[in-house]
């Protein structure tokens, strides 16, 4: 057991200890929300459009975690604002404008920082580096699991009711299109606060690779948003020891680790792995069975 | 015999464009109504509008001897649902507990007894623990009903629940229906097949942009009335309150 416990000698793997659990448990219990809502796509533009806010905020106030986390909360809102905005006022629909807003502002971003000669890499911003977690991102990072995790889970019931139907939630007197705000904001939240660790473009794994891979498990939502965070917190954890002892950066480690948890459960699951759906024939005869004994 | 749903000059528009206009109607409870007409006549803006989804642009709609936010229930087209959301029948149920249990109010007894009781009268009592994909057309359209019930609301508006169902699904949801009618509910029903008005419906509402007419079976749907809802084009002046 000593290879586990060896890394956490040293304080900077203490700290990104404290961060992967973090982000890895709010990411995980978020994204299957954002899942269900089939939200993954809007969710990668929004961390694209992150990137100019990112930059101007460094700019300007430097790489204060704060600075970046309201640089890159308005520029996210910003991009589906203006999606939404663009998508009522014509003819293009609301992808089709998001998609074009995230990516040129993708592309100011880019240019704001190669322009602006500021002291950050590109590198930074797009791949993270979670051995460099300072106190200030550590207390971030806390106050957004805390709102995230509070939020989500008191709104549970509305929130779950709107997913599934919100034409009915809104006839049940739920606030629909508050609700879906606020998950639009607790999205770009949390991305910016796992941005230290995997950076833009990596974020989206987090976020969706544990949801998915619970999705493939159980038919129950509760145990897709509790999973979903715990399968977070392992892959979070397992890649950082990967990446202390294969020497590769961290984002990429947590990603790959979570994308063999996707790959198995899509394989392998029970239920709905590709696996047992092959070889499972008599499970699928035996309730064609039953449906023609009861016929409907 | 207050107990109704009145609908006084009723106008919703998209975008500034009449879908339906001037509607007045009575609807008692106790009665099942086929809201008929064809594409286009707005039959479903109607549902949506007395279900308070869309904005009204004049005239109103109340509900006679009824009142609060548990009056109505919406069950939206069985197209429109994803059916592989992490959810069972019991689950899908249980949501139209909500107002009643609240954002963090505990599940009581009586929650549980509104959920038994309309999956039983919904048929559905063997499936309850299934994912809602593993259901068949007419089963899924009666976990939508159920869900409904057990909201124990005054006013159910279904969307178009007959299309795609089989003889023997459509019996069975009739059933359903005809238990509502008999709890003294009313329903509200979209519906596309001509020939099986008489069988399903005790009252009709024709829809043509404008109301042509609303009433009982026996005395409104006639050939005379249907070719004027269906032979005419949507808003062609013919208006008979």
């Amino acid at each position: 057991m000593n290879w586990l416990l060896e890394p956490f000698r040293y304080e900077f793997m203490q700290r990104a200890l404290v961060a992967c659990v973090l982000i890895g448990f709010t990411n995980g219990f978020l994204g299957s929300f954002v899942v269900l809502r089939r939200l993954a796509l809007m969710a990668d533009a929004l961390s694209h459009s992150l990137l100019p806010g990112l930059a101007i905020a460094a700019i300007f106030v430097g790489l204060s975690p704060f600075g970046l986390l309201l640089g890159g909360l308005l520029a996210a809102i910003f991009v589906a604002l203006g999606g939404h905005l663009i998508a009522a006022s014509s003819r293009i629909k609301e992808e089709t404008a998001i998609a074009a807003l995230y990516i040129i502002a993708f592309a100011v971003g880019i240019a704001i920082i190669k322009y602006s000669g500021v002291r950050v890499s590109l590198d930074h911003f797009l791949f993270g580096n979670i051995l460099g977690v300072g106190d200030a991102d550590l207390w971030t990072t806390y106050a957004i699991s805390c709102i995230a995790l509070l939020s989500l889970v008191v709104l549970q019931r509305p929130l779950l009711l709107t997913l599934f139907e919100s034409a009915v939630a809104k006839t049940q007197g739920i606030r629909v299109d508050a609700l879906l705000g606020l998950l639009i904001v607790l999205i770009v939240l949390t991305m910016v606060s796992s941005l230290q660790a995997v950076g833009v473009l990596l974020s989206l794994g987090l976020l969706i690779l544990p949801a998915a891979t619970m999705y493939l498990l159980t038919d129950s939502y509760a145990v897709m948003s509790w999973g979903g965070a715990i399968i977070g917190t392992i892959g979070a954890v397992t890649g950082l020891l990967i990446s202390f002892y294969a020497n590769i950066p961290s984002g990429p480690a947590i990603v790959l680790v979570l994308g063999i948890f996707l790959i198995v459960a899509y394989l392998f699951s029970p239920k709905y792995g590709i696996v047992a759906k092959r070889f499972h024939r008599r499970h699928l005869h035996d309730e064609s069975l039953e449906r023609w004994k009861k016929t409907d | 015999m207050s107990h109704r749903l009145v609908i006084e000059d009723l106008t919703v528009s998209y975008n500034r464009i009449p879908a339906i206009h001037h509607i007045n109607a009575e609807l008692p409870c106790g009665s099942c109504v086929g809201l008929l007409g064809p594409n286009g006549a707005g039959k479903t803006t109607l549902l949506k509008a007395i279900a308070g989804l869309l904005p009204i642009e004049t005239g109103r709609i109340t509900l006679g001897a009824h009142s609060g936010a548990h009056a109505i229930a919406y069950v939206p087209q069985r197209e429109r649902v994803d059916w592989d959301f992490p959810i069972t029948v019991r689950g899908l149920v249980e949501m139209g507990r909500f107002q009643s249990v609240g954002m963090w109010g505990a599940f009581r007894s009586k929650d549980g007894d509104a959920v038994d009781e309309a999956l039983h009268l919904c048929d559905l009592e063997p499936l309850a623990a299934r994912q809602i994909s593993a259901l068949s057309g007419g089963q899924q359209q009666r976990a939508f009903l159920a869900r409904a019930w057990a909201q124990k609301a005054d006013v159910y508006l279904l969307d178009e629940p007959f299309t795609g169902l089989d003889r023997n699904s459509t019996a069975a949801f009739a059933k359903a229906l005809d238990l509502l009618r008999r709890a003294d509910k009313l329903v509200i029903a979209s519906h596309h097949d001509l020939k099986s008005v008489e069988a399903l419906f005790d009252t009709v509402l024709l829809l043509n942009g404008e109301l042509v007419a609303s009433g009982p079976v026996a005395e409104i749907f006639t050939p005379a009335k249907i070719e004027r809802t269906y032979g005419t084009g949507v808003f062609s002046g013919h208006h008979h309150a």
